[in-house]
Order: C-alpha cells, then sequence, then structure tokens
C-alpha cells in the first residue's frame, strides 16, 4: 500500500505539534489511500492481521473509540476495548502501573483516551508500548485535527484554492478547554492557514496569539468575517452557570452560529463541528442541515480514514523503531 | 587534601595582621584551614588568608603563622566561607520519614554545604505545639549532622483559624513562624497574627498565594496554553502580598515571603522596604535560574507551588537579587517520592528537592554577573542568620566554626541519584554546574567531606 510508511518514522502519535508539514501530508495521503477501502462492498483489508490494538478510554467517548475499534477492524487486527469501568485504575493502582500491565501484553499500538492533559507524553516517557492520543484533557486530539484537515484539504478546490496558504479557519467557542482547537491550530498553521480563535474571554487560553500564533477575536462577527472555514466547538453543560459563562441563553445570543451570522463568512464558506452538537446552542439546526455548508458528517467519515492511517503508519509499515 | 597531624596537640600561632597576637600554647583540639580565598560577607571581608579553630569556635582569622603540629586543612584555591543557612527546608520528619528524616535531610544539608536549616511545620503531626518542636529538637540532637532550627505554625494545624502559642514556641526555640505549604488567607487572621507576633519581634513567614486564584498546576501563560493545563497567574502572588504589605503598615509585625516568584510581589517588596517597613523576602535557585518552560514534556519535577515563572518574572528575580530587594535565598527543599511524582502532572505533588544544588546553581548568579560572590554568599549566610536571630552565617571570632569549603570551579553533572537526600525530585538532574563542595564543618567538627565519592 504505496510507499508513505517511508516518510514516517515515529513511534507515538502524541499530538499535532512537531508535526512537520510532510509528516501532516504522509498521514493525509496515506488516509486518502485508504479511503477508497471504506467504499468497497467488502470493507476488510489483511494490511493488520496479528496486530494488537487496545483502545483504552478514560473517558466515555462512542464516536472516537468506535471509529478507532472500526479503523483497526477494517484492517483485520484485533482490537480490544477497554472502558475506564472495567479497568483496575479505580481499584488504587497508578495509571502507570495499568499501562505496565498492558505492556505486558505486547500490544502494537495503545490508543488512549484520558481527562488529564500531558498523560500521553507521561506515559511515553517510561513506556516502550507505541502510543495514540484519543484525546488528552485539554491539551490534543490528533485525529481530530487531522480529520478536520482532511476534510478542508477536500474542499480547497470549491473555495478556489490550491493549498492551505492563505486559507481562514475561524475556530468558535470555548477554545479554552478544546483540545480540537489546539491540535488544529497547530497542524493549519504549520501548513500555512491563517487561524482565528474565537470566543468569550473567559474561555479564551491565556496568551493564545503568542501560544499558537493566531489571532484572537471576542466578537463572533469579527472572527466569522472572510473566513473560508467556520470550526464550532462544543459547548460544554458544565461550564454554564459557572464563573466562565452565566447561561446558555446568553451564549446563543452571542456566540451560537446563526444563518444570519454565517453571511459574514466568504460565500462558499464550509461549517465544521467535531460533534457531538448541542443544536441551538452553539450552532441553529438550520446551519448544521445545510447541505451546502455543513461538512459534518464527512468529517466523521474522514475520521475513519485518518484513523486507518494512523494505526497503519504506527503498526509497523515499513522503517520504525 | 587535609590531613591529620594528631587530634589534640600544641599550636603556637601569630596572627600577623592583628600585630602578632600570640597565643598560648594550650591543650586544645585545633583545625588550621590554611590558604583558602576566605569570604566572611558579615565583615566585608574576602581576602587569601587561614582561619584557626579551636575547640569548635572561630579562634583567628588572617594570615596566620603556626609552628606546632594540628590539623591542618589545605584550602588553596578553595573558597573558604561560613556554612550555609538555609531558612526554608522541608525534613519531613515527623510523619512523612519515607520522604526524607532528620538525618537524610540534615545530611543532604552538610553535602550541600549548609550548615543551618530552618525546618518548616508542615510535618505530620504539625509542628504548632512544643510537644512536637521538642521531638523535631530532640531527633536532631540524635541524628542531625547540622544546625535545626524549627519554624513553628501560625496557626493550629495551618487551619488559618487560630494563632499558635507563638511566646512558649519560640522561647523553646522557634526562630520563625509560617503556614508554609498554604497561605494565612483569612485576612482577619494575618492582622492578628502580625499584631500578636509583633509582641515577641517573631518573623512571619508567608507562602504567598491567594487560594482562588490558584487552582492551576502550572504558571498561567504561553506554555500553559501550548500544555493545556490549568494556569495559575503572576496575581495568585502578588494580591496576597500587596494585601499583607497593607496589613505589615497597619500592625508593624516582622513580615517575609517565602519563595518569591513574580515581578509584581519584587515590585511590592521594594515599595515596602523603601518605606522603611520590616518586610524581607527570599527567592529559591529554582525560580531565579528556570521558567515555566521547564515544564513542557510535562515534567513533575518541574512542578512546584508557586510554580516556575515566565521569563520577565525570572529576569525580575534577578533584578530584585542585584539590587538587594531580595536578601536570601532559600531552597524551600521539598522531598517527594516517586508515588509522588510519577504520576500524571496535575495530580504530581508539589515540590523539589534544593539543599544539594543550593551553592552551584547559586554560583551562576555570579558567573552571569547578577551580584558578587560575597553578596551572593551574604544571601545564603548572614542574612539568613539575621533574620532568623540566629549566631551563626559568619566567620567571625568567637562564634562557632560552621564553615563551608569550596571549590568555585570545579565543573559537574547534577545527578540526583547520588544524593543524600531520600528522596529524588530534583529539577535540576543533568544540569551541568560549576562550583563543589569539599568540606563542610559544623563546630568545627567534618560533617561532610567529598572525598571518596
Ligand atoms: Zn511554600
Ligand atoms: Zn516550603
Amino acid at each position: 500500500m504505496r510507499t508513505a510508511g517511508n516518510l514516517w518514522t515515529r513511534k507515538h502519535l502524541l499530538g499535532m505539534a512537531g508535526l512537520s508539514k510532510e509528516e501532516i501530508a504522509t498521514l493525509l495521503d496515506t488516509a486518502v489511500s485508504l479511503r477508497e477501502v471504506n467504499r468497497r462492498e467488502i470493507k476488510k483489508v489483511p494490511t493488520l492481521r496479528g496486530k494488537t490494538i487496545i483502545n483504552l478510554f478514560f473517558e466515555n467517548s462512542t464516536r472516537t473509540r468506535t471509529s478507532f475499534e472500526l479503523a483497526g477492524k477494517r484492517m483485520s487486527a484485533d482490537v480490544i476495548n477497554m472502558s475506564v469501568a472495567s479497568s483496575s485504575v479505580q481499584k488504587g493502582e497508578t495509571l502507570l502501573d495499568t499501562l505496565a500491565n498492558l505492556q505486558a501484553m505486547n500490544p502494537d499500538v495503545v490508543v488512549m483516551r484520558h481527562p488529564e492533559s500531558g498523560v500521553l507524553q507521561f506515559l511515553a516517557n517510561h513506556l516502550n508500548t507505541a502510543l495514540v492520543n484519543a484525546g488528552d484533557g485539554r491539551h490534543e486530539h490528533p485525529t481530530q485535527g487531522l480529520l478536520d484537515i482532511l476534510t478542508i484539504q477536500d474542499h480547497l478546490p470549491l473555495l478556489e484554492r490550491d493549498s492551505f496558504s492563505g486559507l481562514v479557519v475561524a475556530i468558535c467557542g470555548d477554545v479554552l478547554h478544546s483540545r480540537v482547537a489546539r491540535s488544529n491550530a497547530l497542524g493549519l498553521k504549520s501548513l500555512g492557514a491563517e487561524v482565528r480563535f474565537v470566543g468569550p474571554s473567559t474561555l479564551m487560553p491565556n496568551q493564545a496569539e503568542e501560544a499558537f500564533g493566531v489571532t484572537v477575536h471576542h466578537r463572533l462577527e469579527e472572527g466569522l468575517a472572510g473566513a473560508h472555514v467556520v470550526m464550532m466547538l462544543r459547548l460544554q453543560n458544565e461550564r454554564m452557570n459557572s464563573p466562565y459563562l452565566p447561561s446558555v441563553r446568553e451564549y446563543a445570543e452571542f456566540w451560537g452560529l446563526t444563518r444570519n451570522r454565517l453571511r459574514l463568512a466568504d460565500p462558499k464558506a464550509i461549517v465544521m463541528h467535531p460533534g457531538p452538537i448541542n443544536r441551538g446552542v452553539e450552532i441553529s439546526s438550520e446551519v448544521v442541515d445545510d447541505p451546502d455548508r455543513s461538512v459534518i458528517l464527512e468529517q466523521v467519515a474522514n475520521g475513519l480514514a485518518v484513523r486507518m492511517a494512523v494505526l497503519y503508519l504506527l503498526c509497523g509499515s515499513g522503517v520504525r523503531r | 587534601m587535609a590531613w591529620r597531624c594528631g587530634w589534640r596537640c600544641y599550636i603556637y600561632c601569630v596572627d600577623l595582621e592583628y600585630g602578632g597576637k600570640m597565643y598560648n600554647p594550650s591543650l586544645t583540639e585545633s583545625i588550621l584551614i590554611r590558604g583558602g580565598r576566605v569570604i566572611d560577607p558579615a565583615h566585608g571581608r574576602d581576602e587569601t588568608a587561614d582561619v584557626l579553630i579551636v575547640d569548635g569556635v572561630i579562634q583567628a582569622v588572617g594570615r596566620l603563622e603556626f609552628t606546632a603540629q594540628c590539623r591542618v586543612i589545605e584550602a588553596e584555591g578553595l573558597v573558604v566561607a561560613p556554612g550555609l543557612v538555609d531558612m526554608h527546608v522541608h525534613l519531613r520528619e515527623p510523619g512523612q520519614e519515607y520522604k526524607e528524616d532528620i538525618a537524610s535531610g540534615t545530611r543532604a544539608a552538610a553535602a550541600g554545604g549548609v550548615t543551618s536549616v530552618a525546618c518548616m511545620p508542615n510535618t505530620q503531626p504539625v509542628a504548632d505545639d512544643l510537644s512536637v518542636i521538642g521531638y523535631i529538637q530532640e531527633r536532631a540532637r540524635q541524628s542531625g549532622v547540622v544546625r535545626v532550627f524549627p519554624v513553628g505554625a501560625i496557626t493550629k494545624g495551618l487551619q488559618g483559624q487560630v494563632l499558635t502559642e507563638m511566646g512558649l514556641l519560640q522561647r523553646a526555640g522557634c526562630v520563625a513562624f509560617s503556614d508554609d505549604g498554604r497561605p494565612v488567607s483569612d485576612s482577619g487572621v494575618m492582622r492578628k497574627a502580625l499584631e500578636y507576633s509583633r509582641m515577641f519581634s517573631a518573623l512571619l513567614i508567608q507562602h504567598a498565594e491567594e487560594p482562588s486564584l490558584s487552582g492551576g498546576c502550572m504558571h498561567e501563560g504561553i506554555v500553559s496554553s501550548r500544555l493545556g493545563l490549568p494556569g495559575i497567574p503572576s496575581e495568585s502572588e502578588s494580591v496576597m502580598v500587596d494585601r499583607d504589605i497593607r496589613l505589615v503598615a497597619l500592625t508593624g509585625g516582622r513580615y517575609h515571603v517565602a519563595h518569591l516568584s513574580t515581578r509584581q510581589a519584587v515590585v511590592a517588596v521594594e515599595q515596602a522596604r523603601r518605606q522603611g517597613l520590616p518586610v524581607s523576602c527570599e527567592v529559591t535557585p529554582h525560580h531565579f535560574s528556570l521558567t515555566d518552560e521547564a515544564v513542557i514534556g510535562y515534567d513533575t519535577d518541574a512542578k512546584m507551588s508557586p510554580p516556575l515563572r515566565s521569563t520577565t518574572d525570572r529576569q525580575a528575580l534577578l533584578d530584585g537579587l542585584a539590587q538587594g530587594v531580595i536578601t536570601v535565598i532559600a531552597t524551600d527543599h521539598a522531598p517527594h517520592d516517586e508515588e509522588n511524582k510519577r504520576v500524571e502532572f496535575c495530580r504530581a505533588a508539589n515540590g523539589v528537592i534544593g539543599l544539594e544544588t543550593l551553592l552551584p546553581v547559586s554560583l551562576e548568579l555570579v558567573r552571569d554577573g547578577v551580584m558578587s560572590l560575597s553578596a551572593c554568599l551574604a544571601a545564603m549566610s548572614c542574612h539568613p542568620a539575621r533574620l532568623l536571630g540566629i549566631p551563626h552565617g559568619t566567620l567571625e571570632v568567637g562564634r562557632a566554626a560552621d564553615v563551608v569549603l569550596f571549590d568555585p570551579e570545579e565543573s559537574w553533572i547534577v545527578d540526583a541519584r547520588q544524593m543524600q537526600s531520600k528522596s529524588k525530585n530534583s529539577c535540576f538532574h543533568g544540569r551541568r554546574v560549576k562550583g563543589r563542595v569539599k568540606q563542610t564543618l559544623v563546630a568545627g567538627r567534618v560533617v561532610y567531606t567529598d572525598e571518596g565519592r
């Protein structure tokens, strides 16, 4: 399956930070070639036969976990799902012990999601197993970043652009708590796009301009102006009625993406959302369901292809280790 | 480097500098530290000289000629300085002896050239009571290799509500009071503590951190944004220091800020001192030498409270040291075992060890032109000694012979595994440093030598 693997030498995928333009291209190219598998009648290839992948999720996420599970199975890997409830972490065992035990079973890849930032890096410092970050705290969610970038790449011709250079991407909402925003910003910046962080000042990372090379906007209208891509973030319920935000009503009023507001963006702008969607809060149903604008279902399909690509490249596709 | 000419011997010395004063030969235990660069910041001394120690007391300093056989320590090429005074150490005994105890903690001190430590009261049980203070003193007598001066709690159980018996505790030997590990956050309680402690001229050491701004696990800034870790803004420290200084102006109590870490707090202390308020502060080697960038990679040995700050803050700390606003360097030596450090970053315990890297890391200040060697040593000897009211940190004739000999030029790589401390949580592990302790003496007794290491 192509020679892309030769460009991939990393053991883990911990984040978008530090990935070169070429590495991102390798991942995307591999995903594009694997996407074809998902369109076949028999959606299974023997590529990863005999490989073992463990999905270890310390946070609920049916979507991401299912996507990784399907990605592994379509390539004939053995996939084991472990959720926090069935693991021994709750019995006082440390996270490192849990992972050391998993490592002893010699999996080829451990896909992990954890509520705390930096956990994957911490484990990578102490263990040998190849790790894929499926979301750590508010730090990174690289496969989401990659699937979003792949989706944008698919639409570049429609946006009348031949590269990411100069493309304006507005990432809107609760940026502070969003690993999706971070992974996207890092990846898009290294591809040459112009990234805006748009959201309430209480939900914006400190010194975001310098930290991510983005512009920061505290008015949605200003952030949307002329944008080619509008990426809405999910607003977690627990942010409401807290010092972050007074109410859903106020948030929807000032930060909800409506068809009217979308007119401020580029006439051909696409709208993205990592899901699950709070309809009527961060985004109105008319926008979600607008086939000319919304690419949300394409994101889901690309998620599968990107995760297949990641597992394929990490599972020893060529010169590695 | 050192050799013994007999423990008890006759000596006959001439102190040229002081007019050829003669010493009567007598039966004593004496040591001559010969030919070192003797620096005693308390008296502005910095010259090549000899130090004569008789019966554990400094007998003479200067060009000494001696004829009798006695124990000689050759110090040519070495700096001979007062044993260092570290006014901020956690010895973890009683209660957390698996992290450190008085024996291991004072061995670490001796290896770092530190001959006096002030130990913080956040032990288990808390050192808020005569019995616990007595226990610490007794354990220090039994197992300590350097001087241990307990710091008593400001409030009972560090709960921030009821004042401790500061009068009795001071009489029992407490050199200062602190709720370190947490701040005295209630303004009314802090006011009363300052008013009450003033009667005894006792020093209050504040861990200055506004709790409601300190929910994060590293400094709030570019790095925390990138790492996705909740941040602690610099203001968490400065709002508390600002408030406290106003309360000092109200009460006249003696106030010392522990481990100062931010630019705004340096400014606040500078202004207070200019107004003549009894305000002082200390900085740790990790805060003046590292920034929040050390956290990249989620290294839990770069996690402490207050956190490593920004480049701007670090520069302000260096300026504060250079200008004499910050008069004390202290380690905040805080041992933690692996159980508490080899975990997810936000769950990891706060604190790093520092006794064995205090001197070499502080000497970087001299190399970088921030301060003179004498001023640097003052911040680790006579300055903290004066604040604590202890008769140490000087090579004055008649004082106990607490002395450190170090080679300022010897280059080495910090290896936490080689340290005396029971815990290995050093943020300087792997750092190339210059300046190595050769011998440490407490009351004329060698408590550490690097021979055979
Ligand atoms: Zn403290
Ligand atoms: Zn402390």
